[in-house]
């Protein structure tokens, strides 16, 4: 079994992987589903170049999660992945259409339409079932000895659908708040115009879905309205009002960047709020970290190898976002 | 056949289709990030613009490729759970580590840079974009050596025990696990095999624009390099596979007997079946073609030794011969064509005919899939020799899947199936696309839509390209 230490060093490490992958690829996937409202030629051009660069490195991060989760708790793994068996495949299919999108819309302008519509669907079954996986994961799911034993439709659920739709609406006001930063003209007045629009209907989705978790499952219900929790409880409300606030004043005053790193708080707020609600338990309410841990020998071997290669991803994936920074322009190969 | 029997034996359909279409585009764009390495690094060292044309008519097919590579990849990575979570629990503590190293590694390392080498020409500079290119090359050998690592591990699992609640876990040190004993033939054999696919498929693009008339610097140039790869690296992918091959035998002789069609046991004078064709059931090879005593010289290199045949083994614990049997003949002659276009062209160069000899750019033309076909025969004689186990000797297959029902994987097979094959094949029509314009001829080429579409990067190609090349 683990060593509880590394097994907290491990949870945190593959946790700060999740939280890249979603701000990141969040931003992408929510300008894929903002697609269809740029138009077409130039704006959608200039949408898609802004994260042409980027959005292999950012989706990196979810094969971190994944064979990051299999590494260092090989039984959550096992356990979550049959769980949740159609949502994931539904979302690995979506991220083929708007992944390959990418490089298919330049090479075929004839059919470029449907390759956007491609890049649209796509990142919007990708999204839509990260949130079903994620509503159906803190609603939990059967385990029996070391295996899944629920059916084929448990992650189907009103809740599940409610964090779809909210995590759809919220990578789309990062996705606008993304583009209001690194484009100019018309699009980015469109994404400015947009993004506003979008900044009350996330504040709606977060308190929904904030205010429904602690109903599904009563552990977290007591990790919020009981003493120490209470701590948190009442400041993050607050916490959450005053950020949602920054950003639309921003967008507001014409700021270009502001915007996009107040929405990055935004998200790193709900994943401090979902930490509490989990911890310290992989399959939520089923099985803890601790049990799911991977062997002592396999986790020091792992953390040497993280503990030098992370520092080095964040750097060079810094660098080369610092080499496209500014504004988008027509740089390119194709 | 039970539902549980369904289920396994469509999880197995699922993983073989998913992973060999997955497999196509990295044993071309291993190959094809070391040649964009190749060639950007003889421009800066040269200053011949023939290879710049390459490496921008090349950089292109590869961006295409590359993208189809990542996306059905990130599907493998979640799929080792989906379906096979037994596999996942039990083996998670050791292939786990090793596969979190191949994303730390080498997939980072690949899509971090790859952004610099698709855009970043003008805004980099020319060394740091040769920087940016060799890191993508690197990358894509890291990610072999991982990925590797794990399916030699599978094939000939080392330094590990069982611990208290059935998981496989270290027993002693991660050099154990990481070399275990047909890693290093597997590594290097699969590795040449990519350098071949991407030489056929730039030797046959070089042979297609000579046979049509358009003998550009650029096209003799890139036939030329293909076709000294194909000389020089074939030959020595037979040597390769030779080694891997008695590697085989020692680890895992069933395999070996499945491959060669021995049901029955030898103590000498082992002959090699050529063809015929194998009976399970009767444990025998029909119509079979056999030279004398070769198999005992190719296998031991003594007539007086021999080989232990598939009888040694409960039917049971055998894998299934005719598929295994027949793949290893499809790749090996296909490995014997490859070496013969190889001296080919040494012979037609030493002639001076290297540019118009008929004969020669029809052959490379013809060869022009081989290598994917023969990676992928090479890859079913090895898995599905492997069969039973999904590690050898260790964990069957049957007790690594998933408690998904059948009808569930039946879903998700016809989802894959149809979406590789619409996407997966526009991709491919693309690539086509894009070869079937000679590297150099865009000058001559009348503008299409994409170049007047604005401010697409198309448009300003040149541009950005000239940028870059005055600093």
């Amino acid at each position: 079994m683990g060593d509880p230490t590394l097994t907290v060093i491990w949870a945190a490490i593959i946790a700060i992987g999740i939280a890249a992958y979603v701000v990141m690829d969040g931003f992408d996937l929510g300008i894929g589903m903002l697609f269809p409202r740029l138009k077409p030629g130039p704006e959608r051009d200039m949408a898609m170049n802004s994260i042409a660069p980027v959005w292999d490195g950012n989706e990196t991060w979810l094969v971190l999660g994944g064979g990051g989760l299999l590494a260092a708790f090989p039984l959550a793994y096992a356990v979550i992945l049959p769980a949740l068996y159609a949502p994931l495949i539904a979302m690995l299919l979506g991220l083929v259409f708007r992944g390959v999108a990418f490089e298919f819309r330049w090479r075929d302008p004839a059919h470029r339409k449907y390759w956007d519509l491609a890049f649209f669907g796509g990142s919007l079954v990708a999204t839509l079932a990260q949130g079903i996986t994620l509503g159906a994961l803190l609603e939990g799911i059967e385990v029996e000895g070391r295996a899944y034993a629920g059916g084929w439709w448990d992650w189907l659920t009103p809740f599940s659908l409610l964090c779809g739709a909210a995590l759809a609406i919220a990578y789309q006001l990062l996705g606008s708040c993304w583009l209001v930063m690194k484009t100019t003209g018309s699009l980015q007045t469109e994404a400015r115009r947009i993004a506003k629009i979008l900044v009350p209907f996330t504040l709606l989705m977060i308190g929904a879905v904030s205010l429904a978790t602690p109903y599904v499952e009563d552990q977290y219900f007591s990790r919020w309205f009981e003493w120490p929790g209470l701590v948190v409880t009442i400041p993050m409300p607050l916490l959450i009002l005053g950020v949602t606030y920054m950003i639309w004043r921003d967008l507001e005053s014409g700021y270009d960047y502001r915007p996009f790193f107040w929405a990055l708080g935004l998200f790193l707020l709900s994943m401090v709020g979902l930490a509490i609600s989990i911890w310290p338990d992989v399959v939520p309410g089923r099985i803890s970290i601790y049990e799911a841990a991977a062997p002592r020998e396999s986790q020091i071997f792992m953390l040497v190898g993280a503990g030098v290669l992370i520092p080095v991803i964040f750097a060079y994936t810094a660098w080369a976002y610092w080499i496209f920074r500014g504004k988008v322009d027509e740089a390119g190969y194709h | 056949m039970a539902d549980g029997e369904t289920a396994l034996l469509l999880a197995r359909i699922q993983f073989a289709f998913t992973v060999s279409f997955h497999f196509i585009f990295p044993s071309f764009s291993i190959g094809l990030a070391s040649y964009l390495a190749v060639l950007e690094g003889l421009w800066l060292k040269t200053k011949d613009d023939t290879y710049l044309r390459l490496f921008k008519y090349w950089i292109k097919i590869f961006a295409v490729a590359f993208a189809m590579g990542v996306v059905s990849g990130i599907v493998m990575s979640y799929q080792f759970g989906t379906n096979w979570s037994v596999f996942s629990d039990r083996a998670g503590p050791i292939i786990g580590p090793l596969m979190a190293y191949e994303v730390l590694t080498a997939f980072f390392l690949e899509a971090g840079f790859l952004g610099v080498m698709l855009f970043g020409m003008d805004k980099v500079g020319k060394k740091l974009h040769f920087f940016a290119t060799l890191m993508v090359a690197a990358g894509t050998a890291a990610s072999a050596f991982w990925i590797l690592s794990v399916n030699s591990w599978m094939q000939t699992p080392t330094g590990h025990e069982i611990n208290e609640v059935g998981q496989y876990v270290l027993a002693g040190s991660w050099l154990d696990v990481i070399f275990n004993p047909s890693f290093p033939y597997r590594l290097v054999h699969t590795v040449i095999a990519a350098y071949l696919t991407t030489a056929l498929v730039i030797g046959a693009v070089g042979a297609w624009h000579l046979i049509k008339g358009r003998d550009l610097p650029g096209v003799k140039r890139m036939f030329s390099m293909a076709m000294w790869m194909m000389a020089i690296v074939a030959p020595i992918q037979i040597l390769a596979g030779d080694q891997h091959g008695l590697n085989t035998l020692e680890h895992q002789p069933m395999k070996i007997a499945a491959m060669e069609g021995h049901f029955e046991s030898l103590d000498s004078h082992v002959p090699l079946i050529l063809f015929g064709i194998p009976d399970a059931e009767e444990e025998t090879v029909h119509y079979k073609i056999e030279i004398p005593d070769l198999g005992s010289l190719i296998l031991r290199h003594d007539v007086n030794l021999g080989i232990e045949g598939l009888d040694t083994v409960p039917p049971e614990d055998r894998p299934p011969v005719g598929i295994v049997f027949w793949a290893f003949r499809i790749m090996v002659g296909l490995g014997f064509l490859m070496a013969g276009l190889g001296l080919f062209s040494l012979f037609m160069r030493w002639c001076g005919k290297l540019y118009s000899s008929w004969l020669l750019h029809r052959f490379a033309l013809v060869m022009g899939p081989a290598g994917f076909v023969a990676v992928i025969s090479g890859w079913v004689v090895t898995e599905v020799g492997r069969q039973p186990w999904v590690i050898y000797n260790v964990m069957r297959t049957e007790d690594a899947v998933s408690a998904i029902g059948a009808p569930g994987v039946t879903g998700s097979l016809i989802a894959f199936v149809v979406v590789y094959f619409s996407v997966f094949s526009a991709g491919t029509w693309y690539i086509l696309k894009l070869m079937s314009h000679a590297p150099g001829s865009e000058e001559t080429e009348p503008e299409g839509p994409i170049r007047t579409a604005g401010i697409t990067p198309a448009a300003t190609e040149d541009k950005a390209w000239d940028r870059g090349e005055r600093e």
